[in-house]
This record gives C-alpha cells, sequence and structure tokens, in this order.
C-alpha cells in the first residue's frame, strides 16, 4: 500500500471529480475513500487513494494532477498520507 | 482513516499559517581530513562536503515536494574548523584559504549557509584558534556561505575573558570589512556560551566532537501556526493557553520528525535531532512577537514580556518532547529582532531595548539576535554584552549568544537592510557608560557554583 491523499480546493464546478477519477485510472491509481466539505464558500474534496500499481513517479502525478486543476480552475494538491497520520495520530 | 478537516486544518497551516521546516542541517565531521599541506586539506575538504551532501538539496526538495511542506533551507554544518586546520594554518590568510574552499563546496551542493567556520575556546585558546579567530573579518568578507561562530564559555569552564575582549574587536574589524554591505559580515558571525554540538541553526551551528562521522538534524519553524491557535482561544486561563501551545507545537514538531526521519533514511545518514523551535521571519504572521501580544502584551517589551515568552518557551518544549525520538540543539523560541516584523515595530516604537531583550533571553532560547547596533560603538563595549550574555549562560546553565551588527557609518534610529530571511532593523540605543577596563583584565571568570541556586 503506497497512500498518498489527493486534496482539491476551489469554486465548485461540473465534472472534477469526474475528470481526477479519470485521470486516477488511467494511472492504476486506486480510490480507497472520498469525502468532500465546503469551507468559507469553497469546494474541499479529499481523496485518499493507493498508488502502488501507478508506473508513473509521484512527481509527474504530482505535476498532472497540478495541470489539470488549472484546467479545471481548482487548486490540486497530492501529498504523501504520513504527513496527516504524523501529524494528528500519536 | 485521516479525516478530511484534518487534511485542511494541515494544508491551512503550511498556506496560509507559514508552517515550514526551517532547514534540514547535515553535519560532517572533517577531522579525517587534516592534513599540514593546506593544499591537500582543502582538497580533502572540498571532496568530502561535496560527496557527501551531493544530494542534499535534491532530497530536500522531494521530501518538500512530496509532502506539501515547504524546506526552506538545506545547510551543511562542519566539525570547528580550527580542529582541522592546525597543523596546515601557519596565518590567518591560510585559514581564509580553508573558508574559499568551504564557500566553493557550499556553492557545488547547492546549500543556503555551511557552518562550523568556529572555535571552541570556552577556557583557552590554542595558536590555532586564535588564527582562525583573527581570520574571520576576511573569511566573512571574501565568501558567500560560510558562518562563523565562536564559544567562549560554559557552566563547565566559566567565560574565557580574553575571547570575549578579542570578539568585540572582532566584530567591530567584520563590520568594517563588510561595510559596504551594510556590515552584513556581523550577521553570519555569532559567540556563544554553552553552544551545543548539533544545532541546525545558522550562525551557531558546528558538527561537535561528540557527533558521528555524518548527521541529520532538522529545525522545524511555524510561529504562525501558534499565533492562530491562540486567535481562537482569546481571554482564555492560563491552563488553556499553554494546553493550546503544547498541542500546536506537537503538531508541528511530528512535521519536523517525519523529514528528519524520511531525510535520513533517503541519505543514508543516521538521524541526529530535532531542534524544537519557533524561528521566525521578516513574513507578515511568521512572527514570535505576534504570539506574545497574542498573550496579551500590546508589544514586546512591556512588563510581563519575560513571563509570557518563558511560558511560552516552555509550552514549545513540552509539547514538541513528545513529538520527537530526539530533541537537541538549540530547542525554544528564537527573539531576533532583524528576522521578526513584530520585534522590529517594537523597537521602532520604543518598547524594546537592548536591556529589555537581555532579560528575556534569560527563560528563551538563544540570545541578543540580530541586534543592529550604531556603528561607532565601542569593541570593550560589544564585548561588555557578550561577556553579559555569557554570564547568563553560564549561571543558568543554558545556551546564550550574540549576533551583532555595529553598522558602519550608521547612527540610532537608521534602518539598516540585510535582505531575505535576515531582515531588517532599526538600529538600537547602546548603553554609553564605559566597561573598558572590566573588560580588559586578562585572563577568564572561574566556573560558577553549582549549589546553593538563589
Amino acid at each position: 500500500m503506497n497512500k498518498t491523499i489527493i486534496t482539491v480546493v476551489g469554486k465548485d464546478t461540473i465534472g472534477i471529480i469526474a475528470r481526477v477519477c479519470m485521470y486516477l485510472a488511467e494511472n492504476k491509481i486506486n480510490i480507497l475513500d472520498i469525502s468532500q466539505t465546503i469551507v468559507q464558500d469553497y469546494f474541499n474534496m479529499m481523496m485518499i487513494v493507493d498508488m502502488q500499481a501507478c508506473e508513473k513517479a509521484f512527481e509527474e502525478i504530482s505535476n498532472d494532477l497540478g495541470e489539470i486543476g488549472q484546467e479545471l480552475g481548482v487548486q490540486i494538491k497530492c501529498q504523501r498520507e504520513d504527513i496527516f497520520n504524523k501529524m494528528h495520530r500519536i | 482513516m485521516i479525516h478530511i478537516s484534518e487534511v485542511i486544518e494541515t494544508n491551512k497551516m503550511i498556506e496560509h499559517e507559514n508552517l515550514d521546516v526551517r532547514t534540514i542541517t547535515m553535519g560532517i565531521n572533517l577531522l579525517d581530513c587534516a592534513d599540514s599541506r593546506l593544499d591537500v586539506l582543502c582538497d580533502n575538504i572540498y571532496r568530502k562536503i561535496t560527496t557527501l551532501a551531493k544530494d542534499l538539496v535534491k532530497t530536500g526538495d522531494d521530501i518538500a515536494r512530496e509532502y506539501g511542506v515547504p524546506i526552506v533551507n538545506k545547510r551543511i554544518s562542519i566539525t570547528p574548523i580550527s580542529l582541522v586546520g592546525g597543523s596546515a594554518c601557519q596565518t590567518p590568510e591560510d585559514y581564509v584559504q580553508i573558508a574559499k574552499t568551504l564557500d566553493a563546496a557550499a556553492a557545488k551542493v547547492g546549500i543556503n549557509f555551511l557552518g562550523g567556520y568556529s572555535a571552541i575556546v570556552s577556557k583557552g585558546m590554542s595558536r590555532s584558534d586564535e588564527l582562525l579567530i583573527r581570520s574571520i573579518p576576511q573569511a566573512l568578507a571574501t565568501t558567500q556561505f560560510i558562518c562563523s561562530s565562536i564559544n567562549v564559555g560554559s557552566t563547565k569552564t566559566g567565560i574565557n575573558m580574553d575571547a570575549v575582549r578579542l570578539m568585540g574587536e572582532i566584530i567591530k574589524e567584520t563590520a568594517e570589512a563588510t561595510k559596504d554591505r551594510d556590515s552584513l559580515g556581523c550577521a553570519k558571525l555569532v559567540v556563544l556560551c554553552n553552544a551545543p554540538d548539533d544545532n541546525p541553526f545558522m550562525a551557531g551551528a558546528f558538527h561537535g566532537v561528540s557527533e558521528a562521522d555524518a548527521i541529520i538534524n532538522v529545525g522545524v519553524s511555524g510561529p504562525g501556526v501558534v499565533k492562530y491557535a491562540l486567535e481562537q482561544i482569546r481571554e482564555a486561563d492560563f491552563e488553556t493557553l499553554c494546553e493550546t501551545i503544547k498541542k500546536t507545537a506537537f503538531k508541528i514538531t511530528r512535521v519536523g520528525q517525519l523529514v528528519a526521519q524520511e531525510a535520513s533514511r533517503r541519505l543514508n545518514i543516521p538521524f541526529g535531532i530535532i531542534d524544537l523551535s519557533l524561528a521566525p521571519t521578516p513574513a507578515i504572521g511568521d512572527s514570535v512577537a505576534d504570539i506574545l501580544k497574542e498573550i496579551g502584551l500590546e508589544h514586546p517589551g512591556a512588563p510581563g514580556t519575560t513571563a509570557a515568552l518563558a511560558l511560552l518557551n516552555d509550552q514549545v518544549k513540552k509539547g514538541g518532547v513528545m513529538a520527537s525520538s530526539y530533541v537537541g540543539g538549540l530547542s525554544g523560541a528564537f527573539i531576533p529582532v532583524s528576522e521578526d516584523q513584530g520585534m522590529i515595530d517594537a523597537v521602532e516604537c520604543g518598547a524594546l531595548s537592548i536591556e529589555k531583550l537581555e532579560a528575556m533571553t534569560c527563560v528563551c532560547s538563544v540570545g541578543l539576535d540580530m541586534i543592529a547596533i550604531p556603528g561607532d560603538t565601542a569593541a570593550s563595549t560589544i564585548s561588555g554584552i557578550i561577556a553579559d550574555e555569557a554570564a547568563i549562560g553560564m549561571i543558568n546553565q543554558k545556551t546564550t549568544a550574540v549576533r551583532i551588527i555595529p553598522v558602519v557609518g550608521k547612527g540610532v534610529g537608521e534602518i539598516v537592510e540585510f535582505g531575505g530571511l535576515l531582515g531588517y532593523a532599526p538600529i538600537m540605543q547602546v548603553n554609553g557608560f564605559d566597561c573598558s577596563r572590566f573588560v580588559s583584565r586578562k585572563g577568564r571568570i572561574p566556573a560558577p557554583i553549582h549549589s546553593f541556586k538563589n
């Protein structure tokens, strides 16, 4: 298991999840969990994904998702799960 | 499973509250580079640094990208160079040659700073130590990345007043040698008491002789995160205040621990310590002074400042200690003037004096830091300031330091701009009464007694 957190923040619009999921599927990245919420009028989505089977390097995936975010007018970030586990779990 | 609110909290700390890892510092032992031929010594040093640290910057950048947390600086600390250059250096100029080699190695590996152009003279100065100290003005004037530190005292040995006197003169000479850049050289020179062997922060970082061949030390930061957390509990009692600082410090430090372990694994170099620190930058919102204001002071310097800072420093340590497997370095809140907008404001409005800053250094890390003073301040006065700070460290068994910049050609109230993380500072008033008869006495102040604590 190689867990990564993908976050999408920005103005809600049609097809954000579809577009991101399509990219993940193409790159053999499995989605383990999706949740979303609205914070101060901003759409916040978080995906927990497993990149074990993905052939591309982390950097490439992160850059690609960043570009998809730009096209959609939202910010997409890709971070290894450890930083959240370390900070919020003892 | 991680909850979305936790992800949002972490990312808000990074994006809006200036949470970052201030530095990954690789400590490198250079003792095995020693040779009596200067050119061979320089070759050995250059080769060892550029080999061991060749992937340091890339690794730091990779980790920053993958975890989404900025790692602001990548640095190197080395064995105090007076221990390495002893048999090869016959003149201060020979030491400057080593400084230039170190600078070239730092440039080659792409780091921000290299610390360890240092000597430990807490009890006495060897010939090599003195040559190194006398080379500092020229070394700092002709290099870009080198930081220098001199340890002039300790709780175990007392204070070497001959070294204190010499450092007053050397700071003046360094200011003069770099006067075309507002005496910037002095911003890279610190005089310490009880210097730790594993400090990752500049200008005082060096790789002590108690350390292994190479080590990874990490300094965290995040005053903005603490300030934001305190904004949410305004007017709360002291228990809530302290608990909030502790919990926040824990979270900040855990990020440092993660980065340190990951850097250690990827570089195949052992993890040394995390420095539990609140290190400000000139960026708005990244200020230790702002935390003190949030605790309830109009400005740092107001009555209550020392108590508020003591509380803050202690809670940061209490929260941070549990977050990291090994803690060391300077560990505490830093109160540099030029690197903290809130401190600059406090000086400019007359709330904060050098004397109050001195009191504050009794309860936090590290000392009188990044303070600009008039260029015509006497060397003996600077030595007096150093002696006072060293005495606080010696008696209280803590690290203290002086990084003070007598800006050539400028007087009280004028502004000096250092740029980047070093920030800018208003020039502060120094007590003008003379201490030259005290400072000119030869010898050392004996080590203090460790009983009858009063």
